[in-house]
């Protein structure tokens, strides 16, 4: 680093020092500075980047830059009023959020086995909704990251079908508020399950198209098979979930092993990593996780609406409200829930008092977070434009690692 | 294994490991010697009757000066057996130190740089115990309920005082 470039006096140099220092470093190697704006680390994510030539000896990823203090808004909040808050975590994700929170807090109440059938399944449908929507930016930006545009604009053009859907259910386009504990902002519009029935038939040759022109490309392939290769001990002890962990070949997923809810009721397949492509857990295997899980989400709306429209269909008396609590005081506890969000485990840790209406603590496990501490580990070595495609696979959401 | 067993388990190989237990919290939870912790977390991950393989949350809490105490709280699964445990740590206000278990789980390596950030709990032998979330140059430890924010960060006014209609700040 010639004095030109230098910026040991700025405030940066301060708020954020680099880990390593010039002096630590061999000849050969150089420190590259990644974001934190930068296209492909998908928000501000901050990389420092050493390297030998165009090898990656070691990753260093610097974060914060979104740290919103929601620890510390949900000690001072009542439990409905952080519910909007856990929408702005995994902002692309913001129903499953919002699920995953509301559910540890009436399981502290004791009304879980209360709800209505109707609210559990209206809950299972906009979650698997915003699945797929969530899914679509990961698999689409990935694409993007690495070169093919096209699947990109597709993929944003049927997310945002989904969007218009749940901002008809909802009033907002991404930020709900929709899950509340106890029941339902409000029940669905009429007209939203046919609507949804619509669009999952709309879907699939759109889906199957994208597969074709994306994940079984050529170019795609080559890209990301053996790149990124992640084995399942690893993510497992680098506490990694969610599609990143069952790419590495490991069938886990929370809504099969803890059946919340009402998916024990639901009909749907675990896609696991074959390598097929490559080895299992490369990047290919995690993208083709997530096109499985899609092609699975559709399954689960299906079964959702035919029970909205046969076994739960809407009453003129059902009041999805009927169940919300005037006051949310949970008896003095420590609870752990957790749930299956697109990206992995999001998990709430819970202590109450019994005593007021805030809880004492409130720690957000967020998935992005332990998916993104395995970066170093599995890109020492590979060449850096591998290192995005690396990134890329492992669909971070900063809105969640920084909370 | 039932959390009983788990409990004979543990109290077998470690005599004094634990201090007590919590039948109210989900999932079960014992309260750990902080002295022992390390090896109770190694004896849970590598026991073939147990085999937690996962730490699926670590965080800590700030009990206030009432009290006096901080704790760490471990959540641990194991995805052979489907075992839920919660383990938790009583540590001292005034100097909250803990053994890291940063080299059983590689995911505690982040989670612990975090606690470390948020309530200034030290894990001993932590291999870059450096802040995560906040700036290296911050003050204070926010989730600490003694904390006061700075004055200001960089020129930047971190305190802003918003009074609503009785007066008080938000």
């Amino acid at each position: 680093m010639s004095s030109q470039f230098s910026i040991s006096n700025s405030p940066l140099q301060k708020s954020e020092p680099l880990k390593y220092k010039e002096s630590d470093l061999k000849t050969e190697e150089m420190i590259i500075n990644l974001g934190p704006q930068h296209p492909s680390t998908h928000g501000v994510l901050r990389l420092e980047v050493v390297t030998n030539g165009e090898i990656v000896v070691d990753v260093v990823p610097h974060m914060g830059y979104l740290h919103r203090c929601f620890e510390k808004h949900a000690e001072s909040l009542a439990f409905n009023q952080t519910i909007p808050y856990t929408d702005r975590m995994d902002y692309v994700a913001a129903m499953n959020n919002e699920w995953a929170f509301v559910m540890g807090v009436e399981r502290m109440l004791g009304i879980e086995k209360k709800i209505p059938k109707r609210v559990e399944y209206i809950r299972v449908l906009v979650a698997e909704l915003n699945r797929i929507a969530s899914h679509f930016i990961a698999i689409g930006t990935y694409g993007m990251d690495i070169g093919a545009f096209t699947p990109f604009l597709w993929m944003m053009r049927d997310r945002e079908h989904i969007l218009r859907m749940l901002e008809w259910a909802s009033g907002a386009r991404m930020l709900y508020n929709y899950i509340w504990v106890g029941g339902l902002f409000y029940d669905l519009p009429i007209g939203f399950e046919e609507r949804a029935k619509e669009f999952v038939d709309y879907l699939k040759p759109k889906l199957k198209d994208s597969e074709t022109l994306l994940i079984n490309n050529k170019i795609f392939i080559e890209r990301t098979a053996n790149i990124g290769v992640l084995p399942s001990d690893l993510a497992i002890n680098y506490g990694i979930n969610g599609p990143m962990l069952r790419g590495s070949g490991l069938k886990f997923d929370l809504r099969k092993v803890d059946g919340y809810s009402v998916y024990p009721e639901i009909d749907f397949e675990v896609p696991v990593g074959t390598g097929k492509m490559g080895t299992v857990g490369d990047c290919w295997d995690r993208n083709w996780v997530r096109y499985q899980e899609c092609w699975e989400s559709i399954r689960i709306i299906e079964q959702c609406v035919e029970k909205l429209l046969g076994e739960h269909k809407r009453t003129r008396e059902f009041d999805p409200r009927a169940l919300v609590p005037k006051k949310i005081r949970p008896k003095a506890q420590d609870y752990y829930v957790r749930a299956e969000n697109p990206k992995g485990e999001l998990g709430f840790f819970f202590r109450t008092d019994g005593r007021a209406d805030q809880p004492l603590r409130c720690k957000a496990r967020s998935p992005s977070l332990s998916n993104l501490s395995v970066i170093a580990e599995i890109s020492k070595g590979s060449m850096l434009a591998d290192l995005f495609a690396i990134l890329g696979s492992m669909d971070l959401n900063m809105g969640e690692v920084d909370r | 294994m039932q959390f009983e067993e788990i409990k004979s388990l543990i109290s077998d190989k470690l005599a004094d490991a634990i201090v007590g237990e919590d039948l109210e919290s989900t999932p079960l939870a014992l309260i750990i010697e902080a002295k022992s912790i390390h090896k109770v977390c190694v004896l849970l991950h590598t026991h073939e009757k147990t085999y937690f393989d996962s730490l699926s949350c670590l965080t800590g809490l700030d009990n206030g000066e009432e009290k006096n105490s901080m704790e760490v709280i471990y959540n641990l699964y194991s995805i052979p057996y489907d075992l839920h445990l919660m383990l938790k740590v009583e540590l001292p206000r005034e100097s909250p130190e803990i053994d890291t278990v940063s080299d059983i789980w590689k995911t505690a390596d982040w989670l612990e740089r975090e606690t470390y950030d948020l309530l200034g709990i030290q894990f001993n032998n932590h291999p870059d115990l450096r802040r995560i979330l906040l700036p290296d140059d911050w003050e204070g430890h926010p989730l600490r309920k003694d904390y006061v924010e700075q004055e200001k960060y960089h020129d930047v006014i971190v305190k802003w005082e918003s009074k609503n209609e009785k007066g008080m700040t938000a």
